[in-house]
């Protein structure tokens, strides 16, 4: 190779590196702007009208009081949606406004439009609604028993009939969690002027909410156009539509662009949450450890609407037995259809539930086997070319677990001493002499990109002009650095420093897909790859050239076009990129279901007050599969903030439904962890080739989530002897229970 | 009424015909929309400013109570340049989404001007009322740890 | 809309007797506003009345901030001050204000009631002061007349030797109480027991005080009967935050873990 100068400058802010994220400086000053943030000439404020009630008949709807007042422009029910009444991401089966029945406890019945926040919050309560109250069906294992169900799942694998020497039978019960992103639901719609609309509201898939607006609408595809904008987070609870076909409706009924913006206690029944579970395991072991044989029941109460239930049960019933082998396994799984608020996406994605329950029984297992628990996990641990234990599949990407283990197991054990972060934190409960530590393991597996012969793909548009190298996509930016991640993969794979993302809206490219089974930088990242590969053989080929880098197209030592040159021409590739094909599931729930996985493990180190029950997590190790880190300190804010939240669902996070009412929707009632709350963490990415994701990248997100709530729990386990069967873990369930053996 | 108030310095005046929360009319009224709505309860922090110099929630100030006073949010802590506490944050990757930063920003930065040195007890006792729901706040500590000139271990 | 802006008592005290809503720190009237459950359109705001923001020896202005009194107060109520809510509703919220909302859960309350605290109310026709166990009459509910404006807490002239606070929330910090208690000791060896969270108002363990004061030297047995005696003083309810076992069980914990404190040595300094 010739020796130049130039072949030694690498591009600058290429994969591999970490650097600042070009959205830092406008959310560090107050001026990026979220959904909550638009504001538009003339526009009015929507409000929302919602069920008090869990399950009702509606008789009348009264919209004359809230039209008398002043300043109110409409008042709309589901008489007046021109489309399809109703919506939803896998069924459309919720209604846009409540249809006769309301369903669930927050269901919107009415919306009203005003000149201003005040007089559309005192219109929406002005709304007379006379309601026939009728018997909620709120416990899941009555819906069950009533066949009131989603989807019914069934795996079965292997020889029903192999058996262990070693049993254990256990029950798990997971609460249900919020994704309480801190941005609430928000948007602004604002009329075309000939018909169509513009929308700009908190998402995750843009694409998904245009196709259900237009439907609702009945309008043409080409006259709605849904724009990416800021969100403050997301974490699954976007994925839905909520207020967006009610602001197109306002905007196109007032002829004025209109925006809403849910309060705390409206998001909590606005966006879908986490599905609360309940699971019955029996696992079989030979002497040596080794499964033999899994069965599981594992019931998710998907509330009201479908949401994405079938998918979550799903995947539940798919990673029910963890990143273990085994060859004789037994899965059914419900979904049912309750009067309780609806359930769907949240980070993990129905994996985080049975990893409570697969994580607690492979701990009983150890302790019945007199065997170390990394131990046993090592002896069962699944790995590329093994079959899943659920369906069958040959895994053929990398699958590193007993490198997870290993690197765990590695890991030095650090402080902090007793006593320097005692449990109770500032309300001086504990004192050194009262606490107890703990130290617990988990392990987890998930897909990553959608599954079970769902066409998965992400279009991206890589543009080289005078501002450099443009990456178009309609991905949403959630706050992961998708941003600055697509920007990285651009500029290595074409050679140039300069690169930005550049959001478009749903007219101008075709879908990325969803922001969510950590499946971006994989998918979108995938077509951005290609797209730039692609750009770069055109105008290497154009100039015929063998180099493109910062300076321009390079011939040997010689600079054939210089950059000015390069970008006065119109360079553009559009790419859509699809990961290998799934197939769905046989009656078994056997096939190639899934595209990709990825295994993490966690190690958290606990200091309890038993007698008060009250805890202090100190640290969260893990070890993680990433295939690649493309932007190593995105991933470990993916880690870091993804343990917090499993975290949360171990010891606080927790919805409490009363009669299909929410009994906590507030941040006073609702706790999230705070600054006091957050674990060390130290973190090991476990780097190999083989993934088809950009550069061999693996998705990240999901994976600190899921089985960081388990190593908490036997942490706590470990600190206090009690059985801790439920999640989030509660002082009473540590203070007033007996230790087990 | 008409309500009188210095805002990041200047002189500023809006009109109030209910008890609204001075985050509303900032965010609303006055084009400041740096500060967030996320709880209304002082649950979060997000909407943090200064009144009269104390860190506060704003969504908890009734806005007619700032008359005569002065308020700064996060639209006034930097300059030209960025305070050093978002200096800070911006390099150690502590935004992810960033509905939570302008509240850590005010918050830290009354912190600096009180303590220049704070230990990590002193960080995290003067940042517990703001949370973070993305970064699980191990780049913040960071960041801010690394402004008080010590180290993460 | 219509708001005052006072730096005078009297003037302040006027307002609330024409019916204005006072108006302190806002951190318990504004969260009512934003959930829409109060909508005051005359306030009268307190912040800059001089003789409010007074902490002058047992008498605490109603308008000195939990950060004042972080600071500033004797040792169990600093304690108490450190865990209401956040640092931003600590500079803001008022004792005067926990001691008007009259929550339950008043992390500053259960001090009051361990010390024999007076609250300070003053109307157009003069001011009286009342003991803490006739103010506090329920939930949410106090002796105060709509035409008064809580002035002062006034605490006893020589407060007892030890002092202990601690609180039972399910985060390690801004959280609501499960439990809050604190225990007194006499240098006579009497000893007091207030707790908040397990009853309507705050509330003295009565029984368990007089059993605990007749042993100036504890043994474990007298400590686990003082700790017994205060559960089953308590009287809490089970609600979405806890359970009423969980709070008697916890109650005792901590009584007797505060105790325990008041009975050691003081920590240097």
């Amino acid at each position: 190779m010739t020796a130049r100068t130039h072949r030694e400058t690498r591009v600058v802010g290429g994969i591999g590196e970490s650097p600042i994220r070009p959205d830092g400086v406008p959310k560090l000053r107050g001026e990026f702007q979220y959904a909550q943030d638009l504001y538009a000439e003339g526009m009015l404020w929507g409000s929302t009208v919602r069920s008090p009630h869990a399950r009702a008949r509606i008789r009348s709807i009264d919209i004359a009081p809230a039209l008398a007042i002043g300043g109110v422009h409409a008042v709309l029910t589901q008489d007046d949606v021109p489309g399809r009444r109703l919506f939803g991401l896998e069924h459309p089966d919720q209604p846009v406004l409540a249809d006769g029945e309301v369903r669930y406890w927050g269901e919107p019945v009415a919306i009203v439009a005003a000149e201003d926040r005040e007089t559309a919050r005192r219109a929406a309560e002005a709304v007379t609604v006379e309601y026939e109250e009728l018997e909620p069906l709120t416990d899941p294992e009555a819906a069950d028993a009533a066949d009131e169900v989603f989807r019914r799942m069934r795996i079965r694998r292997g020889d029903p009939q192999a058996r262990g020497s070693v049993v254990v039978e256990g029950y798990y019960e997971v609460g249900m969690q919020d994704q309480a992103p801190l941005g609430t639901e928000a948007g602004l719609a604002v009329p075309d002027g000939s018909g169509g609309v513009d929308l700009y509201a908190t998402s995750q898939f843009v694409h998904v909410d245009h196709q259900q607006v237009v439907a609702s609408l009945g309008l043409r595809s080409d006259q709605v156009r849904a724009h990416p904008v800021g969100i403050g987070g997301a974490f699954g609870a976007r994925e839905d539509v909520n207020l967006h076909i009610h602001l197109c409706l306002l905007a196109l009924y007032t002829g004025r662009p209109v925006k809403m913006v849910y309060h705390r206690d409206e998001s909590f029944t606005g966006h879908v949450h986490r599905h609360p579970a309940r699971m019955w395991y029996r696992h079989e072991v030979d002497a040596d450890g080794r499964l033999v044989r899994v069965e599981a029941k594992i019931l998710l109460d998907g509330g009201a609407y479908a949401s994405t239930t079938g998918a979550v049960l799903a995947n539940a019933c798919y990673f029910s037995v963890g990143p273990y082998r085994c060859d004789s396994v037994s899965v059914d799984g419900i979904g049912t259809r309750t009067n309780n608020p609806p359930c769907g996406a949240m980070r993990g994605f129905g994996a985080v539930q049975v990893c409570f329950a697969h994580e607690s029984q492979m701990d009983r297992l150890a302790a019945e086997l007199g065997m170390d628990p990394l131990e046993l996990r090592r002896r069962n641990a699944l790995e590329s070319g093994d079959r899943m234990p659920t369906t069958g599949q040959r895994i053929e990407t990398p699958l590193p677990t007993r490198e997870v283990i290993d690197s765990l197991e590695a890991m030095p054990l650090l402080g902090p001493d007793v006593g320097e972060r005692l449990p109770g934190g500032s309300g001086l409960t504990t004192e050194p002499v009262h606490v107890r530590r703990g130290i617990g393991y988990a392990l987890s597996i998930k897909n990553l990109g959608f599954s079970e012969g769902f066409d998965d793909y992400a279009q991206a548009r890589v543009l080289l002009g005078p501002e450099g190298v443009i990456v178009e996509t309609a991905a949403i930016e959630v706050g992961q650095g998708l941003v600055n991640v697509l920007a990285q993969i651009a500029r290595s794979t074409l050679g140039v420093s300069r690169a930005a993302v550049r959001h478009v809206d749903t007219s101008r490219i075709d879908s990325a897909g969803s922001t969510s089974a950590s499946r971006q930088t994989q998918l979108s990242g995938g077509a951005t790859h290609e797209a730039a590969r692609r750009l770069r053989e055109r105008i290497l080929s154009h100039y015929g050239g063998d180099d493109l880098d910062d300076e321009g197209v390079w011939r040997g030592d010689t600079l054939v076009a210089p950059m000015p040159e390069v970008v006065a021409a119109d360079w553009q590739e559009t790419v859509t990129f699809r990961h290998p094909p799934t197939e769905p599931p046989d009656e078994n729930g056997q096939g190639t279901l899934h595209a990709d996985f990825a295994v993490a493990g966690h190690r958290a180190v606990v200091d309890v007050d038993p007698e008060l029950g009250l805890l202090r997590v100190l640290r969260v190790d893990t070890a993680q599969d990433v295939g690649r880190a493309l932007n190593p300190e995105s991933v470990r804010g993916q880690i870091e903030g993804g343990i917090m939240q499993g975290v949360g669902l171990a010891v606080m996070e927790e919805l409490v439904i009363d009669q299909g009412r929410f009994r906590n929707p507030t941040f006073t009632d609702y706790l999230l962890p705070t600054i006091l709350d957050a674990p060390e963490v130290e973190a090991i990415l476990i780097e190999q080739d083989g993934s088809w994701g950009p550069f061999g990248a693996k998705g990240v997100g999901e994976p600190p989530t899921i089985s960081s709530t388990p190593a908490v729990v036997a942490a706590i386990r470990n600190a206090t002897g009690r059985e801790l069967s439920r999640v989030p873990v509660r002082p009473q369930d540590i203070a007033l229970s007996e230790t087990v053996s | 009424m008409i309500v009188s108030f210095r805002l990041n310095g200047e002189d500023t005046s809006f009109r109030v015909t209910h008890p609204a929360s001075l985050l509303d009319v900032l965010r609303d009224e006055l084009g400041a929309a740096g500060s967030k709505n996320a709880c209304e309860q002082g649950e979060c922090g997000s909407c943090s400013v200064l009144l009269d110099g104390q860190l506060v929630c704003s969504c908890l100030v009734m806005a007619c109570d700032v008359e005569g006073s002065e308020v700064v949010t996060v639209e006034g802590i930097a300059g030209e340049e960025l305070h050093p506490v978002q200096k800070a944050m911006n390099e150690a990757g502590a935004v992810q989404c960033g509905f939570c930063t302008p509240g850590f920003v005010v918050a830290a930065a009354e912190l600096f001007q009180r303590n220049p040195t704070p230990s990590r007890g002193e960080i995290e006792e003067a940042l517990a009322g703001n949370i973070c729901r993305c970064t699980g706040y191990g780049a913040i500590i960071r960041a801010f740890e690394g402004l008080a000139g010590r180290e993460a271990p | 809309m219509e708001a005052l802006y006072p730096t005078d008592i009297d003037e302040a005290v006027q307002a609330v007797a024409d019916g204005m809503t006072p108006l302190a720190g806002g951190t318990d009237l504004m969260v009512e506003v934003n959930f829409r459950q109060s909508r005051p359109e005359r306030v009268v705001s307190l912040r800059r009345v001089r003789e409010l923001a007074e902490l002058d020896g047992p008498r605490i202005g109603a308008g000195v901030t939990w950060r004042r009194i972080e600071r500033e107060g004797p040792r169990a109520l600093a304690q108490a001050a450190r865990t209401v809510g956040s640092p931003q509703i600590r500079n803001a919220g008022t004792i005067g204000g926990n001691v008007g909302t009259a929550s339950p859960a008043g992390d500053g309350l259960p001090f009051l009631a361990a010390v024999d605290a007076r609250i300070e109310l003053a109307s157009p026709t003069g001011r009286r002061t009342v003991p803490w166990e006739e103010f506090f009459v329920g939930v949410k509910k106090t002796d105060r007349h709509p035409d008064e404006l809580i002035t002062a807490v006034v605490l006893p002239d020589r407060l007892p030797a030890r002092h202990e606070f601690a609180k039972v929330g399910v985060r390690n910090a801004m959280v609501i109480a499960t439990v809050c208690c604190v225990v007194t000791r006499a240098d006579d060896g009497r000893v007091t027991v207030a707790l908040g969270s397990v009853a309507p108002t705050p509330m003295r363990a009565r029984q368990a005080e007089t059993m605990i004061s007749a042993e100036p030297y504890p043994s474990e047995a007298a400590l686990a009967e003082f700790a017994r005696l205060v559960s089953e003083e308590v009287t809490p309810i089970t609600d979405h935050r806890s359970t009423e076992q969980y709070r008697r069980h916890a109650a005792g914990v901590l009584a007797r873990r505060l105790l325990e404190r008041c009975l050691r040595e003081p920590e240097a300094a």
